[in-house]
């Protein structure tokens, strides 16, 4: 990556948008993958048991809802490095 | 840095108050627990003084946070750090139907409950990366706002105002309804009385604070809400599995249901049915179980013609699929599918991130920045209690199958029979009908003597039903089986359902019962009972703080400043803003006193209708520069009629249905549509204007400036390039 400090104002706010477009995206796809994916296979992995818990039920009731919480704190982290980066911080 | 220094003192201050409040809250109860268990205090006083307790809470961090400023009273002055606005965030959402009903859900959907516990956590990922920020750089005051300066003029934000009021006025009844319950069943207090008792806590705290006062409450309510949720459940676990981490335990729980339920039969295959042939226990772990029914339609029709005096004709009683029918006349049911359950949870999600009450609480944190992580807490902090629901179902049902189903009337549990005095455990054994007056008979019972599947003869003319002592028979009528039992007799009349025992499909919970009732099965003093009681209180008063700003503030400041008056004082906005207040929660108690049915209905529309309405049009507005006023309005418009056409249509006629989807997840429907319509109508009309897209602009760039946004979003709103 060309350092950001050449762009000026504009281009660095479209660059910024671009790649906060990019994040957005990734981490959606994985929102919708751990919320909609395992409900189409759901006999088969209950088949499976985990210290009781059927797989397919553990997806529904536990690791999806601990999956969003990661990904939004990651969303932050991403975006703050990102804030840097094209100098976007606020004051 | 003087100024940060400042900020870091201030928190310290307020992590300091909120802390030694904590320690506070679990010294009284210790304190309380004590007195109850040494002295034998009086169940009404422990309920009496924690009421009083957390209620002269509220009212003292209201009067401490009274404000005369604009600033203050819509967006708590825009100073909130990020993690109390995340626990405000969490009490403002958790509402009395996921403290006190979530949990009960779960109990009789089993995996398909998991919808809601899906849906209302994954609407924080869409909030957190497609709206809280840029909600916070925009800077306003209330989502109209957003509306009405993105897309220009008077009719996008007057369909947003409207919008907002009425989404926030079903929800806001619906929390004073769970007040009134909450206030009668553990103070004793009429429910009108509870109603009254609880809006004037909410309204002490508002009226004289606003969303400053609100704010600082929630942290408050939060920390009540969340300790009183989980103390219950871990005395439960460790309990029954001796291990006091319920989230982890559950499991346990679940392998021995599906044991249970194998002995006992019960299965999703051949789930059991009310007596309308609505069905209402299946197996707890296999998933796509739900039929379809238009039972709830029925009650509340009835509901309000009773109520009311109207003659609205009831739709004929639907379920689906119906056994009774001939097997060439049944209907595909769609069970087995999860079409109706990915719908849901996506309607779900999608609406959480559209309602308004959430939306504003972005508009009180300092920085964009902030605005991101207060979101990461507040998920954090709804992920508590959403955890642990499913804990409280599983605990709950393997204990009534372990303890309560097949066994003897007479003497099942003594928490069973506490909340069967209470009519929220029904037995639907005709054994229990023993003495009742025939004039009085159980819900549950009455609508079998309108069908005729009930026959009684008062043989002995005393007005009751006698049926002591009698044995079961059984006759074959043009072929039907017609039992007689006593002086009952008719199709409803079988040797399971005489026999005195009680069997899984016998047996009813209301969705409330089961977090109610988890201290008693638990073994515990009634002073958890009582924390439970004030857990709920403070979810539903929070959530109602919440709503009724957003009410006040689409009157005062969308109606009334921005359409009718721009050249109003600052006096008489914020006056205005506080009647608004009371006229609202008036409006939100009179709704409540009927307690209909319809309303907790409109709740669950509600989502399907934000993310029709609002979501979409939110979402281009950042999105899409090019979206412009008349395709927000086309989309609005057009995906609400559809959600609305299929919603109403599969509520009275389940028969209706696409996929076997039900009108609680027709916002599938309307939100492509919203979509579409806003796409082609942009695109065949003008671009928004140049100040519009540099406005779009403006919200993309991370870095605050509230003076220019301010500007931007006025009723002049001319702005000079380049004005940074």
């Amino acid at each position: 990556m060309s350092d950001t400090k050449d762009m000026d104002r504009q281009q660095r706010i479209n660059a910024y948008w671009n790649e906060n477009n990019r994040l957005i995206i990734s981490l959606l796809v994985i929102w919708f993958a751990v919320a909609y994916i395992p409900p189409l296979f759901i006999n088969q992995l209950n088949q499976i048991r985990i210290v009781g818990f059927p797989l397919g039920y553990y997806f529904g009731s536990q690791f999806s809802l601990a999956v969003f919480v990661v990904l939004i704190f990651y969303y932050v982290y991403a975006m703050n490095k990102l804030d840097s980066k094209y100098h976007l911080k606020d004051k | 840095m003087a100024a940060n220094e400042a900020i870091k003192l201030r928190n310290n201050r307020l992590a300091q108050y909120y802390g030694m409040f904590t320690v506070g809250l679990i010294v009284i109860s210790l304190i309380m627990g004590a007195l109850e268990l040494v002295a034998g205090m009086p169940q009404a006083w422990i309920g009496w003084t924690f009421l009083m307790l957390t209620m002269g809470m509220y009212a003292f961090i209201g009067i401490m946070s009274r404000t005369k400023a604009l600033d203050e009273y819509y967006v708590a002055g825009r100073n909130v750090p990020a993690i109390f606005n995340g626990m405000a965030t969490g009490a403002d959402w958790m509402s009395a139907a996921s403290f006190i009903s979530m949990a009960g859900t779960l109990y009789a959907l089993g995996y398909d409950g998991l919808a809601y516990i899906m849906g209302w956590t994954g609407g924080y990922v869409l909030l957190a990366l497609l709206f809280a920020p840029y909600i916070r750089k925009f800077g306003q005051y209330t989502i109209p706002d957003f509306v009405g300066t993105r897309y220009g003029g008077r009719w996008p934000r007057l369909v947003a105002a409207v919008s907002a009021i009425i989404v926030s006025l079903t929800y806001v009844t619906a929390q004073v309804v769970g007040v009134g319950i909450i206030m009668s069943r553990f103070i004793g207090v009429p429910y009108e009385w509870g109603v009254v008792i609880g809006l004037s806590g909410v309204l002490v705290c508002s009226f004289l604070g606003g969303m400053k006062a609100v704010t600082w409450t929630q942290v408050a309510q939060y920390i009540i809400l969340i300790i009183a949720y989980l103390i219950p459940v871990t005395f439960l676990s460790l309990k029954l599995t001796g291990f006091p981490i319920p989230q982890f335990s559950y499991g346990v729980a679940l392998q021995n249901i599906t044991r249970l339920e194998g002995e006992l039969k019960i299965s999703s295959e051949a789930p059991a049915r009310d007596g309308t042939g609505r069905i209402i226990q299946q197996g707890y772990v296999p998933a796509y179980n739900e039929g379809l029914s238009n039972a709830p339609a029925v009650t509340a029709v009835g509901q309000i013609n009773s109520y009311f005096g109207t003659r609205f004709t009831p739709p004929a009683a639907q379920s689906i699929p119906n056994t009774t029918k001939p097997a060439e006349e049944i209907q595909p049911d769609w069970r087995g599918t999860p079409w109706n359950f990915l719908a849901l949870t996506f309607c779900l999600m999608v609406g959480t991130a559209g309602l308004p009450h959430i939306l504003i609480r972005f508009y009180t944190v300092p920085s964009v920045r902030e605005s991101r992580m207060s979101v990461g807490w507040a998920l954090f902090f709804i992920f508590l209690l959403y955890f642990t629901a499913p804990a409280y179902a599983a605990f709950a049902r393997w204990e009534i199958l372990q303890n309560v189903v097949g066994k003897e009337i007479s003497s099942l549990p003594v928490w069973t029979q506490n909340w069967s005095k209470l009519g929220l455990i029904t037995q639907r054994d005709y054994s229990t009908l023993e003495g009742r007056d025939i004039a009085k008979l159980p819900a549950w019972a009455a609508p079998q003597v309108t069908s005729g599947a009930l026959v009684i003869t008062d043989a002995n003319g005393n007005g009751k039903i006698d049926v002591a002592g009698a044995t079961f028979s059984e006759s074959e009528v043009d072929g039907k089986k017609i039992g007689t039992f006593g002086e009952l007799s008719g199709t409803a009349i079988t040797k399971n359902s005489t026999d005195g025992i009680l069997q899984f499909g016998e047996l009813n919970i209301d969705a409330d019962t089961i977090v109610l009732a988890t201290p008693e099965i638990a073994g515990l003093p009634y002073t958890v009972a009582a924390l439970v009681a004030a857990g709920g209180l403070a979810a539903a008063l929070s959530t109602a703080d919440g709503l009724l700003v957003v009410i006040s503030s689409a009157i005062a400041h969308d109606f009334y400043f921005r359409i009718i008056n721009p050249k109003a004082s600052l006096n008489t906005r914020i006056w205005l803003g506080k009647s608004m207040l009371i006229v609202a929660a008036v409006i939100a108690a009179l709704l409540a006193l009927p307690r209909l049915a319809l309303i907790a209905q409109m709740v669950a529309w509600a989502f399907s209708m934000a993310a029709a309405s609002f979501f979409p049009v939110v979402l281009l507005g950042i999105f899409w520069k090019r979206c412009n006023g008349p395709g927000a309005i086309a989309g609005m418009v057009g995906g609400l009629s559809v959600t609305i056409f299929y919603m109403a249509s599969n509520y009275l006629n389940p028969s209706f249905n696409v996929l076997g989807i039900t009108h609680l997840a027709s916002g599938i429907f309307g939100l492509p549509v919203n979509f579409l319509l806003c796409y082609i109508v942009s695109k065949l009309t003008a671009a928004p204007s140049q100040e519009v897209q540099d406005l779009v602009d403006h919200l993309r760039n991370p870095q605050l400036d509230d003076d220019l946004m301010t500007e931007l979003a006025g009723t002049k709103g001319k702005v000079a390039a380049g004005a940074h």
